[in-house]
């Protein structure tokens, strides 16, 4: 299918006999703003690092603009623009020399090369950076230098892997601003982020990823509708008792258990069915500890699919390696 | 042709010139050498020297002229053998993804780290030589102003092979390390035997006879003849002992140095291949 810019089959890649990429198909369509969700080590970076071949292929198949990644992974290179999750600057080089040197490692012609660069240099606004090394840019500029880099070859995916980590919320607005723009001029977005707020705002198309696992598909607005119309946390005195009343009622849709109490899905308009709710719980004895009326969120999603709340999986593997990384 | 080593080059090369101190430091160490070392050693060597026996129409020359060919020698080492380590700065806080992802092959960057190494080992080596001859070093003894320039060709060729060799060597240790400090501690561990088990600042033909077996397979010793012959001669006399090279001798060290930096590129070339950053 043509429409198809990235095509992913069956993917699977290993960290020795740790599976990180477990069995993972999708695809991203032309022209679409792509989001892979999920929580730290779900395994979305090492995704992102095998389209955009830093990673080997293991196990599985993948194309990219009809490329494939295993056998021409030089024409994959030259029709795919990145901006990595961590810094990748030169500290040392100016704002110029920084995109001089990726048009020529790209093998840009030189007249092109220097229209293109003072054209990225507008387009990311640095016109009065050009001549400062990169180490005197605030985190936003360098980014935008970074996401203006990724797309000196115009492109015809750029990927970001998480593009706003570590930036303050009035800078990932306008970063916001900057991918919404480059995708309305037909370049096809592959992101990946665990800020399930800004994924949602953005993307056509979501997947989620967890261990390993792509577990949800969908675009936003469906992925939130599947869960119902609202959402009701709550916190009671007994949780198991609650969980077996409220089954009997007929606005509720469904109960999930997590860590912190009670999710409850509910089939109408949530200002109605709380009353009705509450009332059942109080009448029989027990006590109502907190309540929370919602719309489903994607981290709602998440909690659906998975049982957990998607910071509280980040946190799990923050903990783990915290001991040995403290002094 | 692809020319892309060249992005590296002038990358590599920008870095040099834009930290002047490391700049300056680089240019004023090798000179404090000659300037320090030298002058006390050619003062004790002379002291020595003085009851022996020189054989009749031999050529003498002064300790600082024979040193001088090995502080250039020595300086390259040192020069090449940290002329890698940017790649490791790049791997862990910089560069180095951009450059894996990008479509340059990647032989590109161990050979424009080559080049820029190789340029800074050349413009050391011009101002050893320039400030050896202020000091007192007797470079090309009765040379005609041709044989000078071409001697002076020579002894860049000899530096240029031996320079890559040790680059490579340098960005193979840059990539496999992790740290600054690991790749400080191995390349000093390097550097000792090297120094030592070579003829640069001393003959080896007091050497017990296994370190004197092995500095014959040390580059850093066929750098050294090499240099020597360009630079005083193929016949000359130094803190006693009768040196005698002949074309051979040269060829010799010449292709020594070639399969070392060859072999040197082979490897780094695998490691690059190979690289994985995630």
């Amino acid at each position: 299918m043509p429409d198809k810019i990235i095509e992913v089959k069956n993917l699977e890649y290993r960290y020795g006999s740790f599976k990180a990429v477990d069995d993972v198909s999708f695809f991203v369509r032309k022209g679409e703003i792509f989001s892979l969700l999920g929580p730290n080590g779900a395994g979305k970076s090492t995704v992102i690092n095998i389209l955009t071949t830093l990673l080997p292929i293991q196990r599985g198949h993948a194309t990219i603009s009809g490329y494939d990644l295993a056998t021409e992974p030089q024409e994959v290179r030259r029709s795919i623009g990145i901006v990595f999750q961590d810094e990748t600057l030169d500290r040392d080089l100016t704002v110029w020399e920084t995109l001089e040197l990726h048009g020529r490692i790209y093998s840009m012609p030189g007249r092109e090369r220097r229209e293109r660069i003072e054209e990225i240099i507008s387009l990311v606004e640095l016109e009065d950076k050009r001549d400062v090394r990169t180490r005197y840019l605030s985190g936003g500029m360098k980014r935008r230098l970074e996401i203006g880099r990724g797309l000196m070859t115009r492109p015809e995916v750029l990927f970001l892997d998480e593009p706003t980590i570590g930036l303050d919320t009035q800078t990932r607005r306008r970063l916001w601003d900057y991918i919404r723009m480059v995708n309305a001029s037909g370049t096809t977005i592959f992101l990946t982020t665990h800020y399930m707020d800004e994924a949602d705002q953005v993307s056509d198309w979501i997947d989620i990823m967890d261990h390993g696992k792509i577990i949800a598909s969908g675009d936003p607005a469906k992925l939130k509708d599947a869960l119902g119309n609202d959402m009701i946390y709550l916190n009671t005195s007994d949780d198991t008792v609650t969980e077996r009343l409220l089954q009997g009622l007929s606005v509720v849709r469904g109960i999930k258990a997590t860590g912190e109490g009670l999710v409850v899905t509910i089939s109408a308009d949530g200002t109605h069915c709380l009353p009705i709710i509450m009332n059942q719980i109080e009448e029989n004895g027990i006590e109502i500890i907190s309540v929370n009326l919602k719309k489903p969120t994607l981290d709602d999603v998440f909690v659906h699919h998975t049982g957990r709340a998607i910071r509280d999986a980040g946190a799990e593997k923050l903990r783990r390696i915290q001991p040995k990384g403290r002094r | 042709m692809s020319s892309e080593f060249l992005t590296i080059y002038w990358r590599d090369m920008l870095r040099f010139v834009r930290f002047k101190a490391a700049l300056v430091a680089s240019l004023i160490q090798p000179a404090l050498w000659m300037a320090l070392y030298g002058a006390a050693m050619s003062n004790n060597f002379s002291r020595l020297e003085a009851g022996m026996v020189v054989p009749p129409g031999a050529m003498t020359v002064s300790y600082l002229t024979f040193m001088g060919g090995g502080v250039i020698a020595l300086t390259t080492l040192f020069t090449s053998l940290f002329g890698g380590i940017t790649l490791l700065f790049d791997k862990n806080w910089g560069l180095m993804r951009e450059l894996l992802a990008s479509p340059m092959p990647r032989n590109h960057i161990i050979l424009g780290i080559g080049l820029s190494g190789v340029t800074k080992s050349f413009i050391q080596v011009m101002v050893i030589m320039g400030f050896g001859l202020v000091i007192g070093v007797q470079f090309f003894p009765g040379y005609s102003l041709l044989q000078k320039m071409g001697a002076v060709l020579g002894i860049l060729l000899f530096v240029g092979i031996f320079s890559l060799g040790f680059l490579f060597l340098s960005s193979t240790i840059s990539m496999s390390m992790e740290t600054p400090e690991g790749l400080q501690a191995v390349i000093t561990l390097l550097t000792l035997p090297l120094f030592f088990a070579s003829n640069a600042l001393y003959p080896i033909d007091a050497f017990p006879w296994p370190v004197r077996f092995l500095s014959q397979f040390n580059p850093l010793t066929h750098l050294v003849d090499g240099v020597r012959y360009f630079m005083i001669g193929s016949d000359f006399y130094a803190i006693g002992i009768h040196y005698v090279y002949s074309s051979n001798d040269l060829i010799v060290s010449l292709l020594a140095l070639m399969g070392f930096a060859a072999l040197m590129f082979l490897v780094a070339w695998q490691v690059f291949k190979r690289a994985v950053i995630t």
